[in-house]
Protein backbone atom coordinates (compact mmCIF):
# COMPACT_ATOMS: atom_id res chain seq x y z
CA UNK A 1 0.00 0.00 0.00
CA UNK A 2 0.93 3.17 -1.00
CA UNK A 3 2.35 5.38 2.07
CA UNK A 4 1.29 8.77 3.35
CA UNK A 5 1.16 10.88 0.36
CA UNK A 6 0.36 8.52 -2.40
CA UNK A 7 2.18 8.10 -5.24
CA UNK A 8 5.90 6.90 -4.94
CA UNK A 9 7.82 8.47 -2.09
CA UNK A 10 10.98 8.56 -3.60
CA UNK A 11 13.23 9.34 -0.54
CA UNK A 12 16.69 11.75 -1.01
CA UNK A 13 18.92 8.48 -1.75
CA UNK A 14 22.83 8.39 -1.16
CA UNK A 15 24.75 7.02 -3.64
CA UNK A 16 27.88 5.12 -2.41
CA UNK A 17 30.42 6.78 -4.57
CA UNK A 18 29.06 10.48 -3.96
CA UNK A 19 32.10 12.17 -2.98
CA UNK A 20 29.86 14.64 -0.55
CA UNK A 21 28.32 11.83 1.27
CA UNK A 22 30.15 10.63 4.75
CA UNK A 23 32.46 8.07 3.50
CA UNK A 24 32.35 5.04 5.62
CA UNK A 25 29.13 3.00 7.36
CA UNK A 26 27.69 4.08 10.15
CA UNK A 27 28.94 3.30 13.46
CA UNK A 28 26.41 1.08 14.46
CA UNK A 29 26.30 -0.73 11.60
CA UNK A 30 30.03 -1.64 11.86
CA UNK A 31 29.15 -2.78 15.21
CA UNK A 32 26.21 -4.52 14.41
CA UNK A 33 27.71 -6.40 11.87
CA UNK A 34 30.09 -8.17 14.47
CA UNK A 35 27.31 -8.87 16.72
CA UNK A 36 26.18 -10.62 14.04
CA UNK A 37 29.15 -12.84 14.01
CA UNK A 38 29.35 -13.23 17.36
CA UNK A 39 32.31 -13.54 19.75
CA UNK A 40 34.49 -15.00 18.03
CA UNK A 41 34.44 -12.13 15.29
CA UNK A 42 34.44 -9.62 18.02
CA UNK A 43 37.75 -11.25 19.07
CA UNK A 44 39.02 -11.46 15.36
CA UNK A 45 38.42 -7.69 15.30
CA UNK A 46 40.36 -7.24 18.10
CA UNK A 47 42.85 -8.44 17.81
CA UNK A 48 43.58 -7.83 13.91
CA UNK A 49 43.06 -4.45 14.80
CA UNK A 50 45.76 -4.55 17.64
CA UNK A 51 48.22 -6.06 15.18
CA UNK A 52 47.80 -3.16 12.38
CA UNK A 53 47.82 -0.49 14.75
CA UNK A 54 50.99 -2.23 16.44
CA UNK A 55 52.79 -2.54 13.10
CA UNK A 56 52.26 1.17 12.15
CA UNK A 57 53.34 2.48 15.38
CA UNK A 58 56.50 0.09 15.09
CA UNK A 59 57.43 1.19 11.77
CA UNK A 60 56.98 5.00 12.12
CA UNK A 61 58.73 5.05 15.30
CA UNK A 62 61.66 2.85 14.29
CA UNK A 63 61.98 5.12 10.69
CA UNK A 64 65.41 7.21 11.24
CA UNK A 65 64.55 10.50 11.52
CA UNK A 66 61.72 9.48 14.24
CA UNK A 67 62.91 11.75 16.70
CA UNK A 68 63.32 14.82 14.74
CA UNK A 69 59.74 14.64 14.18
CA UNK A 70 58.75 13.84 17.36
CA UNK A 71 59.96 17.25 18.63
CA UNK A 72 58.89 18.76 16.20
CA UNK A 73 55.43 17.85 15.67
CA UNK A 74 54.42 15.91 18.80
CA UNK A 75 56.07 18.10 21.68
CA UNK A 76 53.82 17.57 24.45
CA UNK A 77 55.09 20.87 26.72
CA UNK A 78 54.28 22.99 23.45
CA UNK A 79 51.14 21.45 23.23
CA UNK A 80 49.96 22.05 26.33
CA UNK A 81 50.92 25.97 26.43
CA UNK A 82 50.00 26.54 22.83
CA UNK A 83 46.61 24.55 23.07
CA UNK A 84 44.31 26.71 25.61
CA UNK A 85 45.25 30.17 23.84
CA UNK A 86 44.36 28.06 20.70
CA UNK A 87 40.97 27.17 21.95
CA UNK A 88 40.35 30.86 22.67
CA UNK A 89 40.76 31.74 19.12
CA UNK A 90 38.51 29.09 17.96
CA UNK A 91 35.70 30.57 19.22
CA UNK A 92 36.13 33.05 16.23
CA UNK A 93 36.07 30.11 14.34
CA UNK A 94 32.61 28.95 15.40
CA UNK A 95 31.30 32.37 15.18
CA UNK A 96 32.06 32.66 11.71
CA UNK A 97 30.68 28.96 10.82
CA UNK A 98 27.39 29.94 12.65
CA UNK A 99 26.77 33.40 11.35
CA UNK A 100 27.59 31.96 7.49
CA UNK A 101 25.32 28.34 8.23
CA UNK A 102 22.22 30.86 8.81
CA UNK A 103 22.95 32.81 5.62
CA UNK A 104 23.76 29.74 3.40
CA UNK A 105 20.38 28.01 4.44
CA UNK A 106 18.62 30.97 3.55
CA UNK A 107 20.22 31.95 0.26
CA UNK A 108 20.52 28.78 -0.99
CA UNK A 109 17.31 27.56 -0.39
CA UNK A 110 16.13 30.72 -2.21
CA UNK A 111 18.75 29.61 -5.09
CA UNK A 112 17.07 26.01 -5.20
CA UNK A 113 12.90 28.15 -5.66
CA UNK A 114 14.65 29.83 -8.40
CA UNK A 115 15.82 26.53 -10.31
CA UNK A 116 12.52 25.03 -9.98
CA UNK A 117 10.31 27.68 -11.27
CA UNK A 118 8.54 26.67 -14.08
CA UNK A 119 7.72 27.63 -17.72
CA UNK A 120 8.98 30.03 -20.21
CA UNK A 121 8.12 33.05 -17.99
CA UNK A 122 10.99 32.28 -16.05
CA UNK A 123 13.70 31.09 -17.79
CA UNK A 124 15.80 34.15 -16.99
CA UNK A 125 15.75 33.31 -13.37
CA UNK A 126 16.42 29.68 -13.77
CA UNK A 127 19.66 30.81 -15.97
CA UNK A 128 20.70 33.16 -13.54
CA UNK A 129 20.94 30.47 -10.46
CA UNK A 130 22.35 28.33 -12.70
CA UNK A 131 24.87 30.53 -13.85
CA UNK A 132 25.68 31.08 -9.96
CA UNK A 133 25.90 27.51 -8.70
CA UNK A 134 28.36 26.45 -11.74
CA UNK A 135 30.33 29.51 -10.97
CA UNK A 136 30.67 29.53 -7.30
CA UNK A 137 31.27 25.54 -7.11
CA UNK A 138 33.67 25.71 -10.07
CA UNK A 139 36.27 28.13 -8.38
CA UNK A 140 38.32 27.07 -5.26
CA UNK A 141 36.98 28.25 -2.04
CA UNK A 142 40.04 29.84 -1.37
CA UNK A 143 40.08 31.86 -4.47
CA UNK A 144 36.48 33.13 -3.16
CA UNK A 145 37.96 34.31 -0.03
CA UNK A 146 41.15 35.83 -1.49
CA UNK A 147 38.97 38.27 -4.12
CA UNK A 148 36.51 39.44 -1.53
CA UNK A 149 38.62 40.01 1.50
CA UNK A 150 40.98 41.76 -0.20
CA UNK A 151 39.29 43.16 -3.70
CA UNK A 152 35.64 44.62 -2.20
CA UNK A 153 37.51 46.58 0.38
CA UNK A 154 39.96 48.16 -2.21
CA UNK A 155 37.58 49.36 -3.94
CA UNK A 156 37.31 52.00 -1.07
CA UNK A 157 33.44 52.59 -1.40
CA UNK A 158 31.55 54.82 1.02
CA UNK A 159 29.62 52.68 3.74
CA UNK A 160 30.93 49.27 2.97
CA UNK A 161 32.52 47.22 5.85
CA UNK A 162 36.52 46.69 5.00
CA UNK A 163 36.88 43.97 7.66
CA UNK A 164 38.73 41.13 5.79
CA UNK A 165 36.98 38.77 7.97
CA UNK A 166 33.48 40.00 7.25
CA UNK A 167 34.41 39.23 3.38
CA UNK A 168 35.81 35.99 4.06
CA UNK A 169 32.53 35.01 5.39
CA UNK A 170 30.73 36.48 2.97
CA UNK A 171 32.64 34.71 0.39
CA UNK A 172 32.22 31.30 2.40
CA UNK A 173 28.63 32.01 2.17
CA UNK A 174 28.57 32.90 -1.52
CA UNK A 175 30.51 29.40 -2.17
CA UNK A 176 28.75 27.03 0.02
CA UNK A 177 25.18 28.43 -1.09
CA UNK A 178 26.08 27.19 -4.65
CA UNK A 179 26.26 23.19 -3.00
CA UNK A 180 23.67 23.54 -0.76
CA UNK A 181 21.25 24.66 -3.27
CA UNK A 182 21.64 21.84 -4.91
CA UNK A 183 20.98 19.84 -1.99
CA UNK A 184 18.00 21.17 -1.51
CA UNK A 185 17.40 21.08 -5.23
CA UNK A 186 16.96 17.23 -4.83
CA UNK A 187 15.19 17.62 -2.12
CA UNK A 188 12.23 19.66 -4.00
CA UNK A 189 12.72 17.82 -6.57
CA UNK A 190 12.15 14.20 -4.72
CA UNK A 191 8.77 15.27 -3.62
CA UNK A 192 6.75 13.79 -5.80
CA UNK A 193 4.49 16.11 -8.26
CA UNK A 194 1.53 14.37 -7.01
CA UNK A 195 1.66 16.18 -4.12
CA UNK A 196 1.92 19.59 -5.72
CA UNK A 197 -0.99 18.77 -7.70
CA UNK A 198 -3.71 18.34 -4.94
CA UNK A 199 -2.10 21.05 -2.96
CA UNK A 200 -2.81 23.22 -6.45
CA UNK A 201 -6.04 21.22 -6.74
CA UNK A 202 -7.70 22.34 -3.23
CA UNK A 203 -6.81 26.06 -4.75
CA UNK A 204 -3.67 27.12 -2.69
CA UNK A 205 -0.98 29.45 -5.02
CA UNK A 206 1.65 28.04 -6.99
CA UNK A 207 3.72 29.80 -3.69
CA UNK A 208 1.76 28.50 -0.81
CA UNK A 209 2.08 25.00 -2.20
CA UNK A 210 6.13 25.43 -2.59
CA UNK A 211 5.54 26.70 0.73
CA UNK A 212 3.60 24.26 2.96
CA UNK A 213 3.55 21.07 0.83
CA UNK A 214 6.83 20.80 -1.29
CA UNK A 215 9.73 22.29 0.95
CA UNK A 216 8.66 20.97 3.99
CA UNK A 217 8.81 17.48 2.90
CA UNK A 218 12.08 18.55 0.93
CA UNK A 219 13.82 20.29 3.58
CA UNK A 220 13.45 16.88 5.94
CA UNK A 221 14.62 14.46 3.26
CA UNK A 222 17.89 16.27 2.98
CA UNK A 223 18.90 17.48 6.57
CA UNK A 224 21.50 14.56 6.47
CA UNK A 225 23.49 15.85 3.47
CA UNK A 226 22.79 19.76 4.96
CA UNK A 227 24.75 18.45 7.92
CA UNK A 228 27.26 16.99 6.00
CA UNK A 229 28.05 20.28 4.29
CA UNK A 230 28.10 22.28 7.76
CA UNK A 231 30.91 19.88 8.70
CA UNK A 232 32.78 21.10 5.55
CA UNK A 233 31.85 24.62 6.20
CA UNK A 234 33.02 24.03 9.45
CA UNK A 235 36.39 23.28 8.27
CA UNK A 236 36.59 25.47 5.82
CA UNK A 237 36.54 28.83 8.35
CA UNK A 238 40.55 28.29 8.52
CA UNK A 239 40.72 29.61 5.20
CA UNK A 240 39.78 33.01 6.51
CA UNK A 241 42.91 32.74 8.26
CA UNK A 242 44.96 33.36 4.95
CA UNK A 243 43.29 37.40 4.67
CA UNK A 244 42.53 38.54 8.33
CA UNK A 245 45.09 40.61 10.66
CA UNK A 246 43.55 39.07 14.14
CA UNK A 247 44.30 35.68 14.35
CA UNK A 248 41.21 32.94 14.92
CA UNK A 249 42.68 28.93 15.10
CA UNK A 250 44.64 28.44 11.95
CA UNK A 251 46.13 31.53 12.09
CA UNK A 252 47.43 31.56 15.92
CA UNK A 253 48.34 27.93 15.16
CA UNK A 254 50.59 29.33 12.20
CA UNK A 255 51.90 32.52 14.74
CA UNK A 256 52.94 29.82 17.07
CA UNK A 257 54.40 27.86 14.65
CA UNK A 258 56.95 30.76 13.24
CA UNK A 259 57.65 31.52 17.41
CA UNK A 260 58.53 28.56 18.45
CA UNK A 261 59.87 27.05 15.10
CA UNK A 262 57.58 23.72 16.35
CA UNK A 263 54.41 22.38 14.43
CA UNK A 264 53.02 21.23 17.53
CA UNK A 265 50.39 24.09 17.40
CA UNK A 266 49.18 23.00 14.44
CA UNK A 267 48.35 19.84 15.53
CA UNK A 268 46.55 21.49 18.46
CA UNK A 269 44.45 23.52 15.78
CA UNK A 270 43.25 19.89 14.28
CA UNK A 271 43.02 18.69 17.06
CA UNK A 272 40.60 21.38 18.01
CA UNK A 273 38.70 20.84 14.84
CA UNK A 274 38.14 17.26 15.06
CA UNK A 275 36.60 17.90 18.66
CA UNK A 276 33.69 19.62 16.90
CA UNK A 277 34.17 18.03 13.49
CA UNK A 278 33.59 14.21 14.47
CA UNK A 279 30.57 14.65 16.98
CA UNK A 280 28.73 16.47 13.86
CA UNK A 281 29.72 13.08 11.53
CA UNK A 282 28.56 10.93 14.04
CA UNK A 283 25.81 12.85 14.29
CA UNK A 284 25.39 12.57 10.30
CA UNK A 285 25.74 8.92 10.18
CA UNK A 286 22.99 8.32 12.96
CA UNK A 287 20.28 10.49 10.86
CA UNK A 288 21.19 8.52 7.67
CA UNK A 289 20.57 5.17 9.39
CA UNK A 290 17.63 6.73 10.93
CA UNK A 291 16.29 7.54 7.96
CA UNK A 292 17.15 4.34 5.97
CA UNK A 293 15.33 2.43 8.65
CA UNK A 294 12.07 4.54 8.28
CA UNK A 295 12.43 4.11 4.38
CA UNK A 296 12.52 0.29 4.89
CA UNK A 297 10.03 0.25 7.44
CA UNK A 298 7.78 1.99 4.81
CA UNK A 299 8.60 -0.16 2.10
CA UNK A 300 7.30 -3.30 3.88
CA UNK A 301 4.21 -1.73 5.45
CA UNK B 1 -32.50 22.43 -19.29
CA UNK B 2 -32.76 25.76 -17.74
CA UNK B 3 -29.52 27.43 -17.53
CA UNK B 4 -29.89 27.78 -13.67
CA UNK B 5 -30.04 24.34 -13.26
CA UNK B 6 -26.31 23.72 -14.95
CA UNK B 7 -23.74 23.46 -12.76
CA UNK B 8 -20.88 22.60 -15.76
CA UNK B 9 -21.48 22.89 -19.34
CA UNK B 10 -18.10 21.29 -21.39
CA UNK B 11 -17.74 21.91 -25.03
CA UNK B 12 -15.68 20.58 -27.74
CA UNK B 13 -12.89 20.12 -25.37
CA UNK B 14 -9.75 18.80 -26.77
CA UNK B 15 -6.81 17.29 -24.88
CA UNK B 16 -3.41 16.47 -26.35
CA UNK B 17 0.19 15.29 -24.45
CA UNK B 18 2.56 15.37 -26.85
CA UNK B 19 0.73 13.90 -29.92
CA UNK B 20 -1.44 11.36 -28.08
CA UNK B 21 -4.77 12.68 -28.48
CA UNK B 22 -6.52 11.72 -25.26
CA UNK B 23 -9.70 13.55 -25.30
CA UNK B 24 -11.03 14.42 -28.90
CA UNK B 25 -14.22 16.80 -28.39
CA UNK B 26 -16.07 15.91 -25.53
CA UNK B 27 -19.37 17.51 -25.26
CA UNK B 28 -21.47 17.09 -21.43
CA UNK B 29 -23.47 19.22 -19.36
CA UNK B 30 -23.62 18.17 -15.37
CA UNK B 31 -27.21 19.10 -14.25
CA UNK B 32 -26.59 20.65 -10.16
CA UNK B 33 -26.74 18.04 -7.70
CA UNK B 34 -26.64 15.51 -10.61
CA UNK B 35 -24.14 12.68 -10.07
CA UNK B 36 -23.01 11.10 -13.57
CA UNK B 37 -20.85 8.64 -13.56
CA UNK B 38 -17.75 8.05 -15.97
CA UNK B 39 -17.02 4.19 -17.42
CA UNK B 40 -14.67 2.83 -19.99
CA UNK B 41 -11.24 1.63 -20.24
CA UNK B 42 -7.85 2.96 -18.91
CA UNK B 43 -7.08 5.09 -21.26
CA UNK B 44 -9.93 6.22 -22.21
CA UNK B 45 -9.53 9.99 -20.87
CA UNK B 46 -11.45 10.28 -17.93
CA UNK B 47 -9.33 11.06 -15.52
CA UNK B 48 -8.24 13.39 -18.09
CA UNK B 49 -11.25 14.75 -18.22
CA UNK B 50 -12.12 15.47 -14.31
CA UNK B 51 -8.37 16.85 -14.21
CA UNK B 52 -9.36 19.57 -16.92
CA UNK B 53 -11.95 20.59 -15.08
CA UNK B 54 -10.03 21.13 -12.21
CA UNK B 55 -7.83 22.81 -14.49
CA UNK B 56 -4.86 20.75 -13.01
CA UNK B 57 -4.47 20.21 -16.63
CA UNK B 58 -4.83 23.38 -19.19
CA UNK B 59 -7.53 22.27 -22.34
CA UNK B 60 -6.02 22.80 -25.92
CA UNK B 61 -9.69 23.73 -27.71
CA UNK B 62 -13.17 23.71 -26.42
CA UNK B 63 -14.45 25.32 -23.28
CA UNK B 64 -15.90 24.58 -19.78
CA UNK B 65 -18.79 26.73 -18.13
CA UNK B 66 -19.50 26.35 -14.23
CA UNK B 67 -22.19 28.09 -13.16
CA UNK B 68 -22.19 30.37 -16.07
CA UNK B 69 -18.49 31.45 -16.01
CA UNK B 70 -16.22 30.25 -18.66
CA UNK B 71 -13.43 28.71 -16.32
CA UNK B 72 -11.42 27.98 -19.46
CA UNK B 73 -10.84 31.68 -20.59
CA UNK B 74 -7.80 33.63 -20.70
CA UNK B 75 -6.93 35.09 -17.50
CA UNK B 76 -9.45 33.37 -14.94
CA UNK B 77 -7.85 33.12 -11.65
CA UNK B 78 -7.76 29.20 -11.68
CA UNK B 79 -6.79 29.48 -7.72
CA UNK B 80 -10.30 30.92 -7.04
CA UNK B 81 -11.77 28.51 -9.86
CA UNK B 82 -10.47 25.41 -7.88
CA UNK B 83 -11.39 26.74 -4.52
CA UNK B 84 -15.24 25.55 -5.14
CA UNK B 85 -14.19 22.45 -7.24
CA UNK B 86 -13.22 19.53 -5.16
CA UNK B 87 -11.09 16.67 -6.55
CA UNK B 88 -9.93 13.61 -4.80
CA UNK B 89 -7.55 11.39 -6.67
CA UNK B 90 -6.66 7.15 -6.64
CA UNK B 91 -3.52 7.81 -4.80
CA UNK B 92 -5.13 9.88 -2.19
CA UNK B 93 -2.05 12.08 -2.20
CA UNK B 94 -2.47 13.23 1.50
CA UNK B 95 0.43 15.30 2.60
CA UNK B 96 2.56 13.05 4.65
CA UNK B 97 4.39 15.67 7.07
CA UNK B 98 0.82 17.32 8.32
CA UNK B 99 -1.52 16.01 10.72
CA UNK B 100 -5.53 14.50 9.37
CA UNK B 101 -6.36 17.86 10.61
CA UNK B 102 -3.68 19.60 9.40
CA UNK B 103 -4.43 18.13 5.86
CA UNK B 104 -7.82 19.30 6.18
CA UNK B 105 -7.28 23.16 7.71
CA UNK B 106 -4.94 23.77 5.35
CA UNK B 107 -6.63 24.87 2.35
CA UNK B 108 -9.30 26.70 4.18
CA UNK B 109 -6.99 28.82 6.26
CA UNK B 110 -4.51 29.72 3.76
CA UNK B 111 -6.87 29.48 0.71
CA UNK B 112 -10.02 30.72 2.13
CA UNK B 113 -8.29 33.09 4.75
CA UNK B 114 -10.07 31.19 7.30
CA UNK B 115 -9.77 32.05 10.76
CA UNK B 116 -7.72 28.89 12.55
CA UNK B 117 -10.40 28.15 14.53
CA UNK B 118 -13.13 28.20 12.51
CA UNK B 119 -11.68 26.21 9.72
CA UNK B 120 -10.56 23.73 12.82
CA UNK B 121 -14.32 23.39 13.93
CA UNK B 122 -15.39 22.61 10.73
CA UNK B 123 -12.96 19.91 9.58
CA UNK B 124 -13.86 18.40 13.27
CA UNK B 125 -17.54 18.82 12.18
CA UNK B 126 -16.86 17.01 8.74
CA UNK B 127 -14.21 13.89 10.77
CA UNK B 128 -17.01 13.76 12.97
CA UNK B 129 -19.52 13.14 10.64
CA UNK B 130 -17.52 10.57 8.87
CA UNK B 131 -16.17 8.70 11.71
CA UNK B 132 -12.79 9.98 11.60
CA UNK B 133 -12.62 12.28 14.98
CA UNK B 134 -10.37 9.82 16.98
CA UNK B 135 -8.19 10.24 14.11
CA UNK B 136 -7.31 13.62 13.85
CA UNK B 137 -4.09 13.77 15.54
CA UNK B 138 -2.62 11.09 13.14
CA UNK B 139 -0.28 10.84 10.98
CA UNK B 140 -1.76 9.86 7.04
CA UNK B 141 0.68 6.76 7.10
CA UNK B 142 -0.72 5.73 10.54
CA UNK B 143 -4.22 5.37 9.06
CA UNK B 144 -5.52 2.66 6.45
CA UNK B 145 -6.05 3.00 2.75
CA UNK B 146 -9.93 3.63 3.42
CA UNK B 147 -9.52 6.02 6.18
CA UNK B 148 -6.51 7.95 4.11
CA UNK B 149 -9.04 7.85 1.32
CA UNK B 150 -11.90 9.11 3.33
CA UNK B 151 -9.80 11.79 5.24
CA UNK B 152 -8.78 13.15 1.50
CA UNK B 153 -12.28 13.76 0.58
CA UNK B 154 -12.78 15.23 3.49
CA UNK B 155 -9.98 17.46 2.79
CA UNK B 156 -11.73 18.15 -0.57
CA UNK B 157 -15.13 19.35 1.30
CA UNK B 158 -13.63 21.43 3.71
CA UNK B 159 -13.56 23.76 1.13
CA UNK B 160 -16.75 23.29 0.46
CA UNK B 161 -16.75 23.17 -2.76
CA UNK B 162 -20.12 23.40 -4.96
CA UNK B 163 -18.69 20.28 -7.49
CA UNK B 164 -16.60 17.15 -6.25
CA UNK B 165 -14.45 15.43 -8.91
CA UNK B 166 -13.70 11.84 -7.89
CA UNK B 167 -11.45 9.74 -9.99
CA UNK B 168 -10.70 6.43 -9.40
CA UNK B 169 -10.87 7.08 -5.56
CA UNK B 170 -11.43 3.38 -4.64
CA UNK B 171 -9.14 1.60 -7.26
CA UNK B 172 -5.94 1.54 -5.31
CA UNK B 173 -7.48 0.12 -2.03
CA UNK B 174 -8.10 -3.04 -1.03
CA UNK B 175 -11.88 -4.70 -2.13
CA UNK B 176 -12.45 -4.66 1.89
CA UNK B 177 -11.48 -1.03 2.38
CA UNK B 178 -13.58 -0.28 -0.81
CA UNK B 179 -16.94 -0.07 1.04
CA UNK B 180 -16.18 2.54 3.63
CA UNK B 181 -15.70 4.35 0.96
CA UNK B 182 -18.22 4.29 -1.22
CA UNK B 183 -20.50 5.27 1.91
CA UNK B 184 -18.99 8.19 2.09
CA UNK B 185 -20.02 9.02 -1.85
CA UNK B 186 -23.19 7.47 -1.44
CA UNK B 187 -24.18 10.06 1.67
CA UNK B 188 -22.92 13.20 -0.39
CA UNK B 189 -24.85 12.20 -3.62
CA UNK B 190 -27.76 11.84 -0.99
CA UNK B 191 -26.94 15.71 0.59
CA UNK B 192 -27.24 16.61 -2.96
CA UNK B 193 -23.67 17.36 -4.13
CA UNK B 194 -22.95 17.91 -7.96
CA UNK B 195 -20.40 14.92 -8.68
CA UNK B 196 -18.37 13.36 -11.90
CA UNK B 197 -16.91 10.29 -10.48
CA UNK B 198 -14.73 8.34 -12.59
CA UNK B 199 -14.87 4.45 -11.03
CA UNK B 200 -14.34 1.02 -12.20
CA UNK B 201 -17.02 -0.36 -9.77
CA UNK B 202 -20.00 -1.00 -12.21
CA UNK B 203 -23.16 -2.15 -9.35
CA UNK B 204 -22.07 0.97 -7.55
CA UNK B 205 -22.50 3.28 -10.65
CA UNK B 206 -25.39 1.70 -11.78
CA UNK B 207 -26.53 2.10 -7.76
CA UNK B 208 -25.79 6.05 -7.31
CA UNK B 209 -25.68 7.63 -10.87
CA UNK B 210 -28.22 9.18 -12.24
CA UNK B 211 -26.64 8.88 -15.77
CA UNK B 212 -23.92 7.05 -17.05
CA UNK B 213 -21.35 8.14 -19.65
CA UNK B 214 -19.12 5.51 -21.58
CA UNK B 215 -15.60 7.78 -22.62
CA UNK B 216 -13.69 5.09 -25.59
CA UNK B 217 -11.23 6.80 -26.89
CA UNK B 218 -11.29 10.36 -25.74
CA UNK B 219 -15.04 10.81 -26.75
CA UNK B 220 -18.38 10.26 -24.93
CA UNK B 221 -19.05 7.04 -27.27
CA UNK B 222 -22.62 6.45 -25.27
CA UNK B 223 -24.45 7.89 -22.38
CA UNK B 224 -28.04 7.63 -20.87
CA UNK B 225 -29.91 6.22 -17.71
CA UNK B 226 -27.69 3.32 -15.58
CA UNK B 227 -30.72 0.89 -16.56
CA UNK B 228 -30.67 1.15 -20.15
CA UNK B 229 -26.23 1.73 -20.89
CA UNK B 230 -25.76 -1.42 -18.59
CA UNK B 231 -28.47 -3.31 -19.67
CA UNK B 232 -29.50 -2.75 -23.22
CA UNK B 233 -26.16 -0.41 -24.48
CA UNK B 234 -26.46 0.62 -28.09
CA UNK B 235 -23.17 0.72 -29.10
CA UNK B 236 -21.19 -2.18 -29.76
CA UNK B 237 -18.03 -1.70 -27.68
CA UNK B 238 -19.69 -0.15 -24.93
CA UNK B 239 -21.07 -4.18 -25.39
CA UNK B 240 -17.42 -5.37 -25.54
CA UNK B 241 -16.26 -3.29 -22.79
CA UNK B 242 -19.44 -4.30 -20.43
CA UNK B 243 -19.00 -8.31 -21.39
CA UNK B 244 -15.22 -7.80 -20.54
CA UNK B 245 -16.28 -6.50 -17.37
CA UNK B 246 -18.86 -9.33 -16.54
CA UNK B 247 -16.15 -11.89 -17.61
CA UNK B 248 -13.73 -10.41 -15.07
CA UNK B 249 -16.45 -11.06 -12.51
CA UNK B 250 -16.26 -6.97 -11.58
CA UNK B 251 -20.07 -6.92 -12.33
Amino acid sequence: MASGGGGAPELYQYQPGDPRLPGGRSTSRIVGSLRAEGAKGVAIAVVSTVVVFTVIVLVVVNSPNWPAVKEAFFNGEIFRDTFPEIARKFIKNIRYFLIAEVFILAWALVLAVMRSLPGPVFFPIRIMSIVYTDLFRGIPTILVVYLLAFGVPSLDLPGVPKDPAFWGVVALILSYSAYVAEVYRAGIESVHPSQAAAARSLGLSRWKSLRFVVIPQAVRRVIPPLLNDFVGLQKDTALIAFVVAIPEAFKMGQIEQNTLFNFTPLLAVAVMFLIVTIPLTRLVDWLVARQRRRQMAGGAL
Amino acid sequence: MNDDDVAVRIEGLHKSFERLEVLRGIDLTVAEHEVICLIGASGSGKSTLLRCVNLIEPVDAGRIVVHGEEITARGVDVNRIRRSIGIVFQAFNLFPHMTVLRNITLAPIEALGLPKREAEERALELLERFGLADKKDDFPDRLSGGQQQRVAIVRALAMQPDIMLLDEVTSALDPELVAEVLNVIRELAQAGMTMLIATHEMGFARDIAKRICFLDAGVILEEGPPEQIFSAPHEARTQRFLQSIIEAGRM
